[in-house]
């Protein structure tokens, strides 16, 4: 007869626990006890905790929390899965048995959402398809803007413009005469690198001074264009995103638009102008520079006569290899600027969006001036320049 | 016979091309009014500042500006109408590049003949006004919050406004500095004669200042009431309007049977 009784008392023989709760049958309802300490940063969720207790195959669950010790939103978790589960399985969820606070903290998360499932990617070929539309769209937007700033330029000469010539100035200050440095240093050993790379391969014929020509062509045709364009790219373009998407999310383009002074006028053409000014004075001096670098290899490491380079270079150099390399800097110059302005236009308006749009200057100047170059290559060679 | 309306608004609706934020709204400013663009966040207040400030051109409807469409207007006509108008931005949305006095001149020396000494001296009378009349020398980046509003306020004064469009004045604002900024408001309203139009939700600022509006609701995604933001506290039956009014506590679902208070 006792014997009865205790087997109706405990009708299951492994006992349902888990860290911090044990579960017993009471009727059909099954008590989940709540003990010890929940809190969310020592403990992490016990994965099967739900399931088990489900499976107990009550009609409903009430809680005892007389020996819950501290608790925080780790114990919410817990009872709002509970509590998710129970409807699905359309069981009772007696909650009565839980702390006043515990109870408010579960009706105030009744309208938590379910993780929502990512949205699935389409196939690789159409993100190639979309990312390729999206090239586009951003190639006409650029050369939207490059209309409306020649559109400008050509009000420039009346009063309509507000550009100021003090921005212009002060833009090619900025462009010009700060990024000397840079441009010196990367030119100087551009230059020094041709140089030794020439050297190496016509020593083994015996035709040292060559290096001169090598060094004076690589640099007025290719290399000093494309470097000093490149060094402009990341050093100005990338600050006109910056400055120009920072305007952006501070209102300030707005507040000049409804004054009615021209975004394109007042922001773009300035910096545009300026860039495309410096470029070929930079490009210039970009020369000089890498020639200079190319002569000190050549004089200290392979002792050729300091004359003897000079001369060289003047036989092999002609004038008009310069006006290739100043069209190209032009070029550079107005792509670079363009770029970056549009590019801090069209950002968002967070601080997040800023920093997006200076690395996408950057990373869109410096490919876009490759590119660019590429096609004046294959120009010159078409015309046999 | 009562004044024609400053600014009339018919059948707007505003919205980008893949949603619309509001639609339908229709309501009239009365010169000399400040008048209060009110409703919860993102209903769409900013969007509906933008359009009557010429930023974001509306889907359908039409603003008229004393007797000019404003919107059906050739771009150079609406340039012209909006040198009318003076904003200010939720953050001031000063010109960082340049000094406080500087932010104040700029439209002047854009947009007047003036020569530097007559612009100057507008400059200082419009940063006395606004009680900056030490601070033109400062660079934006170093003026507080409150400061930042102010010198805003100075910029949109610069022309000579007759309409004054603020977005969230209060915004960010300690309540004396917000309650000052009310104050200025008002004191320039009655100063100048200009038409105030605010977005706010800063229930102090429209019950204390302003004498009509609107009240844009983000669900129904039109105005639900129309009066000054006192009327609609001491009559208006609309729910939504009600719980802004009194910002009752009101619970945001019923509480479930059994929770303790």
């Amino acid at each position: 007869m006792s014997r009865a009784v205790r087997i109706e008392a405990k009708p299951f023989t492994a006992p349902l626990t888990g860290r911090g709760w044990q579960a017993a049958l009471v009727g059909t309802q099954l008590v989940v006890g709540l003990s010890g300490d929940w809190i969310a940063r020592v403990s992490p969720a016990e994965r099967n905790a739900v399931p088990r207790i489900l499976s107990a195959g009550a009609s409903g669950l009430a809680f005892d929390a007389s020996r819950l010790g501290r608790w925080d939103s780790a114990l919410i978790v817990f009872l709002v899965d509970l509590r998710t589960a129970t409807r699905s399985g359309k069981l009772a969820f007696d909650e009565s048995g839980l702390p006043a606070p515990a109870r408010k903290l579960l009706a105030m998360a009744s309208g938590t959402a379910h993780p929502r499932a990512t949205q699935p990617q389409g196939p690789w070929l159409d993100q190639v398809g979309l990312w390729a539309l999206s090239l586009g769209a951003e190639a006409i937007a650029i050369a939207a803007l490059l209309g409306k700033i020649c559109l400008r330029l050509a009000a420039l000469p009346g009063r309509s413009s507000a550009m100021r010539g003090s921005d212009l100035l002060d833009g090619m200050g900025r462009a010009g005469l700060a990024s000397l440095p840079i441009v010196t240093a990367v030119n100087f050993l551009i230059g020094a690198i041709l140089g030794f790379v020439g050297a190496i391969q016509l020593r083994r014929f015996g035709a040292d001074i060559y290096v001169a020509g090598l060094v004076g062509i690589a640099a007025v045709r290719e290399m000093a264009a494309l470097m000093t364009a490149i060094v402009m790219a990341g050093r100005t373009g990338g600050a006109y995103a910056a400055t120009v998407a920072t305007m952006q999310a501070n209102e300030e383009l707005d507040a000049l638009q409804v004054v009615g002074i021209g975004v394109v006028d007042y922001i773009i053409l300035p910096r545009v102008l300026a860039l495309t000014a410096m470029l070929p004075i930079l490009y210039l001096y970009g020369c000089a520079v890498a020639i200079f670098g190319g002569w000190v290899v050549a004089t200290v490491t392979l002792h050729i006569a300091p004359i003897a380079f000079l001369t060289e270079l003047r036989a092999s150099l002609a004038l008009d290899q310069f006006g290739f390399g100043l069209i190209k800097s032009l070029a550079f110059g107005a792509l670079v600027g363009v770029v970056g302005c549009q590019v801090g236009l069209r950002a968002g308006r967070s601080a997040a969006d800023v920093g997006q749009a200076t690395t996408t200057a950057v990373v869109s100047g410096v490919v876009g001036v490759i590119l660019l170059d590429a096609i004046f290559a294959l120009c010159a060679h078409a015309v046999g320049v | 016979m009562p004044a024609p309306p400053k600014i009339k608004v018919s059948g707007l609706s505003i919205g980008y091309p893949d949603r619309v934020i509001q639609h339908d709204l229709s309501f009239s400013v009365a010169s000399g009014a400040i008048f209060a663009i009110m409703g919860g966040s993102g209903c769409g207040k900013s969007t509906l500042l933008k359009a009557m400030i010429g930023l974001l051109r509306p889907t359908r409807g039409r603003i008229d500006v004393d007797d000019d469409d404003y919107w059906g207007a050739s771009d150079a006509r609406r340039t012209e109408i909006g040198r009318r108008f003076g904003v200010l931005f939720q953050g001031g949305a000063l010109w960082s590049g340049m000094s406080t006095a500087d932010n104040v001149a700029l439209p002047l020396r854009m947009l007047t003949a003036l020569d530097e000494g007559s612009i100057g001296e507008l400059v200082r009378l419009k940063l006395s006004l606004v009680g900056l009349e030490n601070d033109g020398d400062v660079m934006p980046d170093a003026l507080s919050g409150g400061m930042r509003k102010r010198a805003g306020l100075a910029r949109a004064l610069a022309l000579d406004p007759e309409i004054l469009f603020f977005d969230e004045p209060s915004a960010g604002l300690d309540p004396i500095a917000a309650r000052r900024l009310d104050d200025l408001i008002v004191d320039l309203r009655d100063g100048f004669g200009v038409t105030v139009v605010m977005v706010s939700h800063e229930l102090s600022s429209l019950l204390g200042i302003c004498d009509s509006g609107i009240f844009l609701d983000a669900d129904r995604k039109t105005a639900i009431a129309h009066g000054a933001p006192r009327a609609l506290l001491e009559s208006c039956d609309d729910p939504t309007v009600k719980a802004f009014m009194n910002r009752a506590r009101v619970p945001l679902q019923p509480d479930p049977a059994g929770v303790a208070p």
